[in-house]
């Protein structure tokens, strides 16, 4: 059986697995839909948490974004699991008390203004349909590398399967399909890492291979896996690994990815389907255990994807030659035909240097050698997870289940954002503010609308996509940084918050955030438009674009401060609304308003 | 009003305990995996130092712990004033 024919099978019988759950989990009420009912344990809860929240990035794209960059980009493993620590004691229990549906409803309420819900809605859909883009083109890029349909094929597929389960299961459908979709893609994940660290060190759990020496017959055999790797790099002419050089940057940009992940309205209602508050506590405590399962591996899988790379360029080490061309590995070739990876023997001696033709160093080690520049010119970084196994030399199978969970990360997140769109639609707009005598039945066929309203938008956004993927993820996390997450959290912790200085504050930080992105990165991203160019130079101290959120999030902060002090205090129901989400009894009854 | 004072008595906990576990949260990633990384570079794990461990491992491995400590003591707190459920 060739491979794609075994892609197709495990591809299909993971489609048939979440099918199925979505015919036994349908939602018959608008609670179901929204809430699953709030029957689910927090265990169950924390899986479909993580799930939720790993998407094609996580799985995908971040051990290369680690590999190539070192220990500054640790910034990623900090910033992405820290955020739970900020959502489990100052976001999530208060507001699965306060038990309603969704995040725009809490600043509605709370801030006992319209005008406050719609600027809340605003804010998620901008969030949230940004986000949901990445979900869609990677998903199409899985299906198009794996199952060899076109990326347009691909992208229907994929929305056709999370039309089938969303629509139908609503939060109750969706949650356990993201229980199936966690067990996928960690599997996969971890099966080929474990093999890659064997291999190298021995040691059969890849987060302690990081640490530990390497194994007998391979390169520095007996010395530690990371002092072998920096020893190769630098005399390539690349950075340290293990060092970094702009301390400053790096916590700013872990604090922009903390409070970013803190306010993602996608994750928070997730915490809106357990039963308690005791439960949102436990459950984002086992959200970061199942997370944490893929993350304490990940810089195992991009340290050892590394060092083999390099090691399959330099087979007989940096003193001999470089790999012939004729010898370069099975799987280089099956890369090299998607254009994500490439080589061009440009001194014509039929062997391929890799090096950083960058630096100082890597000149002068080339030109000692009669190099005439880096050889291997693509390697696009997304391809080390999905080429691990191929790597590791594993079987087809092996290869299919990366294939599925490379699906299932980006489908899980992408039917999360879309849940939380479609009910900000249905709930926010259409009951609270355009038809409050809304029927139940008329509000859950009014959300399975928005729900497929949504899908259409972000199949058609996945197939044209506007061209700035990347920045756009920049601009959730700056956005939900700078908007929800200081909003949500002085809701809770400040009696004295009142509606002008929620929605001024809101406002200030959306304003601000879109502001300083658009400068740099083009009015709306339009390539061409942008009024300085995104260098460091012109950055104002220094801080890139894709740090901006904790500054977003200080002004939202401070605007709210001093427009609140100068106006009314919020009159006493308001407060009384604080006093008694601030304690738990009570939310269980909550469960069937 | 005695209900009123026990409520402000079982934020101000609530607060206490948010605000030692953040400290640590801060310590452990912005302290230890990144600012004050040049202090512990004596400790050597795995051939580099203690503050690339917790970049990397060592900050997760905290959260994971915090989280799960504020949830057991403040299940007791709830308990201890009487706003459990």
């Amino acid at each position: 059986m060739d491979q794609t024919t075994l892609n197709i099978i495990v591809v299909g019988l993971s489609f048939a697995l979440y099918f199925a759950i979505a015919i036994w989990a349908r939602a018959g009420s608008t609670s179901e839909f929204y809430a699953a009912g709030r029957g689910v344990n927090p265990v169950v809860n924390g899986m479909a948490t993580a799930a939720d929240w790993m998407s094609a990035a996580s799985f995908i794209s971040m051990a290369g974004l680690i590999a190539f960059v070192g220990y500054t980009n640790s910034s990623f493993l900090m910033g992405w699991t820290g955020g739970y620590v900020l959502m489990a004691m100052l976001l999530a229990p208060y507001l699965r008390k306060f038990g309603k549906y969704t995040v725009p409803e809490f600043i509605g309420d709370r801030y006992y203004s319209n005008t406050a819900r719609v600027v809340g809605v605003i804010c998620l859909i901008v969030i949230s349909v940004t986000y949901v883009i990445g979900q869609m083109t990677g998903a199409g890029v899985a299906f198009s590398r794996f199952l060899e349909v076109s990326s347009f094929w691909g992208l229907i597929i994929a929305s056709a399967v999370v039309f089938v389960y969303a629509v139908l299961g609503g939060m109750k459908g969706i949650t356990y399909t993201q229980v199936a979709q966690y067990c996928v893609l960690i599997v996969a994940y971890t099966i080929p890492a474990v093999f890659i660290s064997l291999q190298l060190t021995g040691n059969p759990i890849p987060g302690l291979g990081l640490f530990s020496n390497m194994a007998p017959g391979e390169v520095g055999a007996g010395e530690p896996l990371l002092a072998t790797l920096n020893g190769l790099l630098v005399d390539l002419g690349f950075n340290e690994y293990t060092t970094g050089s702009t301390p400053f940057l790096m916590a700013l940009f872990t604090l922009s990815l903390m409070i970013g992940t803190a306010g993602l309205p996608h994750v928070i209602i997730r915490f809106f389907t357990v039963p308690k508050v005791a439960d949102a506590r436990w459950s984002a405590g086992w959200a970061l255990v199942f997370i944490a399962l893929l993350y304490l591996t990940a810089p195992a899988v991009g340290a050892m994807a590394r060092l083999n790379i390099t090691t399959t360029m330099w087979p007989q080490g940096i003193e001999g030659e470089a790999v012939a061309i004729e010898d370069l590995p099975d799987w280089f070739r099956t890369w090299e035909v998607t254009g994500l990876l490439g080589v061009e023997d440009k001194n014509g001696d039929g062997r391929i240097q890799y090096y950083n033709e960058a630096s100082e160093a890597g000149q002068a080690f080339a030109a000692e050698r009669g190099y005439e520049g880096n050889e291997l010119v693509t390697f696009n970084q997304d391809i080390l997870v999905l080429a691990n196994p191929e790597i590791a030399q594993l079987p087809g199978w092996v290869i299919a289940l990366i294939a599925a969970g490379g699906i299932a990360a980006a489908l899980s997140t992408a039917a999360g954002l879309l849940l939380a769109i479609s009910s900000a639609i249905s709930h926010d707009l259409i009951k609270s503010v355009i038809n409050p005598n809304i029927s139940e039945k008329g509000e859950l066929l009014a959300a399975r609308i928005s729900m497929a309203g949504a899908i259409v938008l972000a199949t058609y956004l996945g197939l044209n996509p506007p061209g700035f993927a990347a920045q756009v993820v920049a601009l959730a996390f700056g956005l939900a940084a700078a908007t929800l997450f200081p909003t949500l959290m002085m809701g809770i912790f400040s009696k004295r918050m009142n509606s002008a200085g929620a929605t001024w504050g809101m406002l200030a930080g959306l304003i601000l955030t879109c502001l300083y992105l658009f400068t740099y990165l083009g009015w709306f991203f339009i390539p061409g438009t942008n009024m300085l160019p995104n260098t460091a130079d012109n950055w104002i101290l220094g801080i890139p674009p894709t740090h901006f959120g904790p500054i977003g999030a200080l002004a939202n902060f401070a605007v709210a401060y001093f427009v609140s002090r100068a106006t009314a205090a919020p009159p006493a129901h308001i407060q009384e609304l604080v006093e008694s989400v601030r304690v738990p009894r009570g939310a269980g009854a909550a469960s069937d308003h | 009003m005695a209900e009123n004072s026990d409520n402000n008595a079982y934020w101000a906990a609530n607060i206490r305990l948010v605000t030692i576990s953040l400290v640590i949260w801060a310590l452990a990633s912005y302290g230890f995996g990144i600012l004050l990384r040049p202090l512990i570079s004596g400790i050597e794990v795995g051939g580099t130092d203690l503050g690339f461990w917790f970049a990397q491992q060592g900050s997760i491995l905290v959260f994971l712990v915090l989280i799960f400590f504020y949830a057991w003591r403040m299940n007791k707190i709830d308990k201890q004033h009487g706003v459990d459920e």
